[in-house]
C-alpha cells in the first residue's frame, strides 16, 4: 500500500505531505506517525501541509489526532505551509485545528520546535535542582 | 480548458472522496472559479460526499453548471439512499453527529456555498445541492 515517506532530522520528524490524502493513507500516516515517534524517540515532528490543497474536517481531524498522540509521546507537533486559500476555507468550515501549533515554513517550525523543547529542559533541570 | 466530462459519479467508499474532490476541482477551474473558491467548493463536496459514504451507505453525485444573470456557477447535488435525516435542523448543528465525525460537516458545506438545499425523507435517502456562483 502507499504511504507516506517519514524522515527523520536529529532528534525530529520532517512529514511532507505532497498527494491528495485519501482516507486510508491519512490514517495509515497516524500509525506511523507514532510508531516512529517510539522508536526514534524523537521530541517533536513537523508536518508540512504546503502543497496540500484541501484541508477538510477528516484531514483535520487527522491533524489533531496527531497532535494528541505526540503530546501523550513526549513530542511536539507543528503543521507547517498551510496555504492562504486552505486557512480561509478552514474558518468557514468551523474548523479551528484544537492542540494543533501552526508555521508559515519549516524553517520557522523547526524554531518554534527547538524552541519549546529547550524551555522544556530548562524547568526539568530547574525542577531537579 | 475544455468542458469536464464527468457529469455524475458513483461513490462508495471513503477513498473515493478523493475522486470527487478531483472532479469538482476540474469543474471549478472550468467555470474560471479563483483559488479561494476552487478550494471552499472542493472542501464542502469533501465533506459531502464522506456524508453520503458513511451516512447514506454511498450515492451519487451530479455536476451542473447553472447560468444565471450572466454569471456561471457550480451546481453539485448529492442523492443517497440511506436512512434520511428524521431531525434536519439539529443535523445542520455543528458539533451535533449520528456517526463519530466532528459534526461540521453540513454546517460547514452550508457556509462554504452560496446556495444549499436540503430534501431528505426518513427511510427514503437524502439529497443535497450546493451552489458557488463565480465572482
Amino acid at each position: 500500500m502507499e504511504r507516506i515517506p517519514i524522515l527523520k532530522m536529529g532528534e525530529f520528524l520532517l512529514v511532507t505531505i505532497q498527494v491528495d490524502m485519501h482516507d486510508r493513507l491519512a490514517m495509515a500516516l497516524q500509525d506511523d506517525l507514532t510508531n516512529s515517534i517510539v522508536k526514534n524517540l524523537s521530541r517533536g515532528v513537523l508536518i508540512d501541509i504546503s502543497s496540500v490543497e484541501i484541508v477538510d474536517s477528516f484531514i483535520g481531524r487527522m491533524l489533531s489526532n496527531i497532535a494528541a498522540m505526540s503530546r501523550i509521546l513526549d513530542a511536539k507537533t507543528v503543521v507547517v505551509g498551510m496555504q492562504p486559500s486552505v486557512a480561509i476555507t478552514l474558518v468557514d468550515l468551523g474548523l479551528s485545528l484544537p492542540g494543533v501549533r501552526t508555521a508559515l515554513n519549516v524553517e520557522r517550525g523547526m524554531a518554534l520546535l527547538r524552541d519549546s523543547i529547550g524551555r522544556q529542559e530548562i524547568g526539568d533541570a530547574d525542577s531537579n535542582d | 480548458m475544455p468542458t469536464p466530462t464527468i457529469r455524475t459519479m458513483v461513490v462508495r467508499e471513503a477513498d473515493e472522496v478523493a475522486l470527487v474532490r478531483h472532479a469538482v476541482r476540474d469543474w471549478a477551474v472550468h467555470l474560471g472559479f479563483g483559488l479561494v473558491d476552487q478550494t471552499k467548493m472542493v472542501t464542502a463536496a469533501s465533506e459531502l460526499a464522506r456524508n453520503m459514504v458513511i451516512y447514506g451507505g454511498g450515492g451519487t453525485v451530479y455536476f451542473d453548471s447553472p447560468e444565471c444573470d450572466g454569471r456561471s456557477g457550480l451546481r453539485l447535488t448529492f442523492d443517497d439512499h440511506g436512512p434520511g435525516i428524521a431531525d434536519i435542523e439539529r443535523a445542520m448543528k455543528d458539533g451535533y453527529t449520528s456517526g463519530n465525525g466532528l459534526g461540521l460537516g453540513l454546517g460547514g458545506a452550508k457556509r462554504l456555498s452560496n446556495e444549499f438545499e436540503i430534501f431528505s425523507k426518513p427511510g427514503e435517502g437524502t439529497r443535497i445541492s450546493i451552489t458557488r456562483w463565480k465572482r
